[in-house]
């Protein structure tokens, strides 16, 4: 066993990990007041459900064996065969647990990215059981073509090192779906819809970056120089998005946003996903400063066509994803030209296809079933009221206190009343 | 009585309350408020997105006075909040009927 390694990879899944919370706190400052903590919760819920999931199959669906380059075995389901003393890669490689905790991670980020798109308007236990379906039968399918050997993707040659295709033009694309689904908030686009806590969203942003080097460099799998490399090209390729948001955002509307920055930040963390292991820091800048702009003007495509992606998932991961998954064809040091570029925009193309109608009917079954939507009432007054029985910040001195200013143990509530009655989230 | 009303500028706060307070004035009650005259709003920024914002902070500054000082109490209201700029707010009187002071039950004018 390598032990190195091993402190690497195990020390990068805790790394991912943050990320989830990071961007529950990137999104959650970016909803209105009334639906913040439900913004948190579409996240956070994901740290719950996919941790259980992975271990009972998606590890196995993902990385067992190969069923005709399309998904993995079930000689993994629940763990089976594999055992703390199990390595992968022969005598130098690192335990096969520390493996499946760090690809957990991945799998618990992903289908909390699409949540952004489904701002303020989503019953939460639909959102749970939309969630559990859309990683089982949308992400370890693609994770498994992209990064398994055998899968169709990772066998043609397509370079994913970090899944700018598996995990970020996965979710964008789903989000997009998801969103025709469930349909526009009410008001959009005529209300403003103005973030109620940008601090909250830099906050977001830095954990994520942070995050981000286990994601990045932790691929390696390896504490070595193709992790060293990615890392720093994480680094240089955020910055130069960061400044290419805010240079497109300072010509077209005359300010250097602090959301625009910490955008920036994370479309330049998403573009260098795939790349960042086959360029070098030239690369990297390239590939930062294009997806800082390209960006930055994508997420104003939703007011023209009228989709309601409210926080900008399709905007900023699916076309970020995109920008690095097709640009590393060509920057790649060794092998990038026009065939490689070709491999990467097949690979992507089919992941786009694939999850857009898997997506999309994942998402009407939910809705058909059990009903995605939250009723207008709900939606006006705030999720986080209807789902959660909670508000997110208490200001006020005057008039919040309950009836006669003592909290009542739902123990001792013998008769309820009708609002004690309502049931949460029924 | 009277009801002086006075919505200003916020970081004129402190000059007014200072200047009734050499004036003589007791107490006044003091409440964050938004709106707009002449001056409109101003223009907010996210992501592109572009939206106007009507109402501008200001403060209400609300005086009971007698009926003899009025006049003068507006006077030094208005000197004390005056920057010249647009948006300097505006200051009103209402005829008050009745005030009590709710500790000792004084009415009128010795309530204030």
């Amino acid at each position: 066993m390598n032990g190195a390694d091993t402190a690497f990879v195990l020390i990068s899944a805790a790394l991912v990990m943050l990320m989830t919370p990071g961007l529950a706190f990137f999104y959650g400052g970016m909803v209105r007041v009334k639906s913040a903590l439900n913004m948190l919760m579409m996240s956070f819920i994901a740290l719950g459900i996919v941790s259980v999931l992975y271990v009972l199959f998606g590890y196995s669906l993902a990385f067992g064996g190969d069923t005709a380059g399309l998904i993995g075995g079930l000689e993994h389901v629940g763990l089976g065969g594999l055992g703390a003393d199990t390595l992968t890669g022969g005598d130098e490689g690192i335990p096969v647990f520390a493996f499946v905790l760090f690809q957990m991670m991945f799998a618990v980020l992903a289908p909390a990215l699409m949540s952004g798109a489904l701002a303020d308007r989503v019953r939460f236990s639909a959102w749970a059981v939309f969630l559990a379906l859309w990683v089982s039968v949308v992400y370890f399918p693609v994770a498994h073509w992209v990064w398994a050997e055998g899968g169709w993707l990772f066998e043609m040659g397509v370079i994913d090192f970090a899944g700018g295709t598996a995990v970020h033009i996965n979710a964008g694309v789903g989000a997009l779906a998801a969103v025709l689904v469930v349909g526009r908030r009410i008001g959009f686009p005529k209300e403003p819809m103005r973030p109620h806590n940008l601090p909250l969203v830099l906050l977001g942003a830095g954990l994520l970056w942070f995050g981000w080097f286990g994601f990045n460099a932790g691929s390696a799998l390896a504490a070595d120089g193709t992790a060293a490399n990615m890392a720093l090209n994480t680094q240089v390729a955020t910055g130069a998005a960061v400044l290419g948001w805010l240079l497109y955002e300072r010509l077209r509307h005359g300010a250097f946003t602090t959301l625009g920055a910490a955008s920036g930040a994370i479309a330049g963390l998403v573009a260098i996903t795939p790349a960042g292991a086959s360029v070098n820091a030239f690369g990297a800048i390239a590939i930062g400063l294009v997806a800082g702009a390209a960006c930055s003007w994508a997420v104003n495509w939703k007011f023209r066509l009228g989709y309601d992606d409210s926080l900008d998932v399709v905007g900023v991961h699916l076309v970020g994803g995109l920008v690095g998954t097709l640009m590393v064809g060509f920057l790649a040091t060794e092998g990038g030209g026009l065939t490689q570029f070709g491999k990467q925009a097949l690979g992507a193309f089919a992941v786009m296809a694939f999850t857009f109608v898997v997506t999309w009917l994942l998402a009407k079954l939910v809705d058909v079933t059990m009903g995605l939507r939250a009723s207008a009432d709900d939606e006006v007054t705030g999720v986080d009221r209807a789902f959660h029985a909670e508000t997110a910040y208490d200001f006020s001195q005057a008039g919040t206190s309950s009836a006669g200013g003592t909290p009542t143990p739902a123990a001792a509530r013998t008769t309820p009343t009708a609002s004690e009655g309502r049931k949460v989230d029924a | 009585m009277k009801l002086i009303t006075a919505v200003v500028k916020p970081h004129r706060l402190d000059e007014v309350k200072d200047a009734l307070h050499a004036f003589g004035v007791h107490g006044l009650t003091v409440t964050e408020a938004s709106g707009y005259g002449r001056q409109r709003g101003h223009t907010e920024v996210y992501r592109g997105a572009e939206y106007t914002v009507d109402l501008v902070p200001k403060i209400r500054i609300e005086v009971l006075v007698d009926d003899d000082d009025a006049e003068q109490l507006v006077e030094v209201v208005v000197k004390a909040s005056r920057t010249g700029k647009i948006g300097d707010g505006k200051v009103w009187t209402v005829p008050v009927d009745t005030a009590v002071r709710v500790r000792t039950g004084e009415r009128g004018p010795d309530a204030l």
